[in-house]
């Protein structure tokens, strides 16, 4: 690996208290570019808020967050997205009266100038129409463009919350928990279009199910109450005694 | 969405067609809610496409009168001089307020354009040495243009209105359905994506503010012509809540739905009138009404039904 070339993202004893509750807790965080990493921890480890701190949602208490060399810790979350960092929810955050197809223009539309147009129709904007059309057919939504997003069911949000996110072609993508309140199939299938991203793209992945985890990253991170507390291969992981015991005893 | 637009044109052609044979009082109310409407209609930026309850919206419509009041009787200012001092002083007044604003949401959001409102209508009230204060200022006169009839008779007037109020709708629907159109009702929809996705949602919601007050004060510069006599009563919290109610009564994010709802309170308000003094009353039971069976406004309501 190319000593030169600077981290995706770095993270400097990170640190996010709620009042009294240290929810994340002095994080150290290096993700090289193109890397595949898995988040995972028992419930309220810490890892959406972590995401939150890196996306920019949240304000750090502490620490430093660096993207792509650049430190990013005081800047505010739409610029961080202009950076190419691009995030999911782990519970669904689309525009819900909209069609899914406005769903997507907006996230195509977000890193263009386009978005300050006033006085043309957007439907006569065939060049973002193309690439919106073409981000849902990259999630399997391309027969449902013109529904309402409110009547989709759980799983087509689920496949349009991953069509916003890459819509924006990011450069480092946060998945929070992509098949939560998936069925086994759509787990499956998700799992499948997950390992499709160009490999190009930096990806953390929180993700309970295991199997996907594994899957999909070769390297894991364990957050265990806002603290790492393993970090390497997923052997090394699975070896642990620690990990073993958050996740096999208790 | 089309429906909404066929319906609107009819509407006007319909109220173009049967004017001629109005007599005065009717043809003076039907002017009335075509300049409501521009008034409804720049509040529907705001309350229907981008979620932002503002309760101060006559601010701007009353500055951009209190403009025209002042330059035309004044120093005798024409039409263009009218036009643009008045949209300019609403355009000015909106992109103040708005740094303050926009920063709050929800409830609060509510709260302090309700507050900035009141400052302004506090200003009409006590710079007696320029708004005559309480008295108003009277005897403004309507512009004069190149035409062959003068504005000065109803009928030409309230053409003068229905073209003036077909403009307005025309851009504000063109910028519904812009892109940056479409960013409106993505932070209506959801902030916290817009913002994940790259968007300066502070910047959208200033930029809609500040053109939703351009508008409201195009409505405000009609109305000081229309109705010869600008006072606080322009600028007072009922108007705000008026123009809120008829977005809410016609249809918050549809234009048209709003400019109906402009129509559906000038005529209940003139109506009302003959018989009671007690308007707010009346327009608090509206209000309820509107909220217990058409949430979402009378087209809301309408399109459901389909
Ligand atoms: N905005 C907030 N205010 C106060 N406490 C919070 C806030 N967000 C999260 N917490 C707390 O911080 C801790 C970590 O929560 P977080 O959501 O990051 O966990 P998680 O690892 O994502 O859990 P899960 O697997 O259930 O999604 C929890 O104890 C949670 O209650
Ligand atoms: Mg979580």
């Amino acid at each position: 690996m190319c000593l030169s070339e600077p981290l995706a993202l770095r993270l400097e004893r990170v640190s996010k208290a709620f009042g009294g509750l240290r929810a994340v807790d002095g994080v150290e965080l290096a993700v090289r570019p193109g890397e595949r990493r898995a988040l995972i921890g028992p419930n309220g480890a810490g890892k959406t808020t972590l995401f939150n701190l890196v996306a920019g949602a949240l304000p750090v208490t502490t620490g430093r967050i660096e993207l792509f060399g650049r430190d990013v810790t005081r800047m505010p979350s739409h610029r961080r997205a202009a950076l190419g960092l691009t995030r999911t929810f782990q519970v669904s955050n689309l525009f819900p009266s909209l069609t899914v197809l406005d769903n997507c223009l907006l996230a195509v539309q977000a890193p263009t100038t386009a978005k300050f147009a006033m006085h043309r129709p957007l439907a006569r904007d065939l060049a973002l129409r193309a690439r919106a059309e073409d981000t849902l057919a990259a999630v399997g939504l391309a027969d449902r463009a013109t529904a309402i997003v409110r009547n989709l069911s759980h799983g087509e949000q689920r496949q349009l919350e991953i069509g916003l996110a890459l819509a924006g072609r990011p450069r480092v993508l946060l998945l929070d928990e992509p098949t939560a309140g998936l069925s086994p199939a759509e787990s499956a299938a998700m799992a499948r279009l997950l390992g499709r991203l160009d490999p190009a793209i930096t990806v953390l992945i929180i993700e309970h199910d295991m199997d996907i985890a594994l899957e999909l990253a070769r390297h894991v991170t364990v957050l265990h109450y806002g603290r790492v507390i393993a970090d390497g291969t997923r052997d090394a992981v699975r070896a642990d005694p620690t990990v073993r015991e958050i996740y096999l005893g208790a | 969405m089309n429906r909404a637009i066929l319906l609107g044109i009819g509407a006007l052609v319909a109220a173009a067609a049967v004017a001629p044979a109005l007599p005065s009082y009717p043809l003076t109310l039907l002017t009335q809610v075509a300049i409501m409407a521009v008034l409804a209609m720049s509040l529907d930026i705001l309350l229907g496409y981008t979620g932002l309850p503002s309760l101060g919206h006559a601010a701007y419509f009353g500055a951009a009168a209190y403009a025209v009041g002042i330059l035309a009787t004044e120093r005798q200012a024409g039409f263009l001089t009218c036009l643009v001092a008045g949209v300019l002083l609403a355009t000015v007044t909106a992109a103040l307020f708005g740094l303050i604003a926009i920063r709050a949401t929800g409830t609060y959001f509510l709260m302090i354009t309700l507050a900035l409102g009141m400052v302004v209508w506090g200003l009409a009230f006590r710079w007696v040495s320029l708004t005559k204060g309480d008295n108003g200022i009277a005897g403004v006169p309507r512009p004069e243009l190149p035409l062959p009839w003068s504005l000065s008779a109803p009928l030409p007037f309230f053409y003068f209105a229905l073209v003036a109020t077909a403009l307005a709708w025309a851009a504000l629907g063109t910028l519904a359905r812009s892109p940056f159109g479409l960013t409106l009702k993505g932070i209506r929809e959801s902030e916290t994506r817009m913002r994940a996705l790259g968007y300066d949602v502070w910047l959208h919601k200033y930029l809609a503010f500040v053109i939703s007050g351009a508008f409201a004060g195009f409505a405000g510069v009609l109305w000081a012509w229309y109705n010869g006599f600008v006072s606080p009563v322009d600028v007072q919290l009922v108007t705000s809540v008026e123009t809120l109610l008829m977005v809410a009564l016609g249809g918050p994010g549809t234009l048209a739905g709003p400019a109906l709802g402009a129509a559906m309170i000038v005529f209940l308000k003139n109506f009302v009138s003959v018989y009671t003094k007690r308007w707010l009353l009346i327009l608090g039971a509206v209000y309820i009404g509107v909220i217990l069976w058409a949430p979402r406004g009378v087209l809301g309501a309408l399109r459901s039904q389909r």
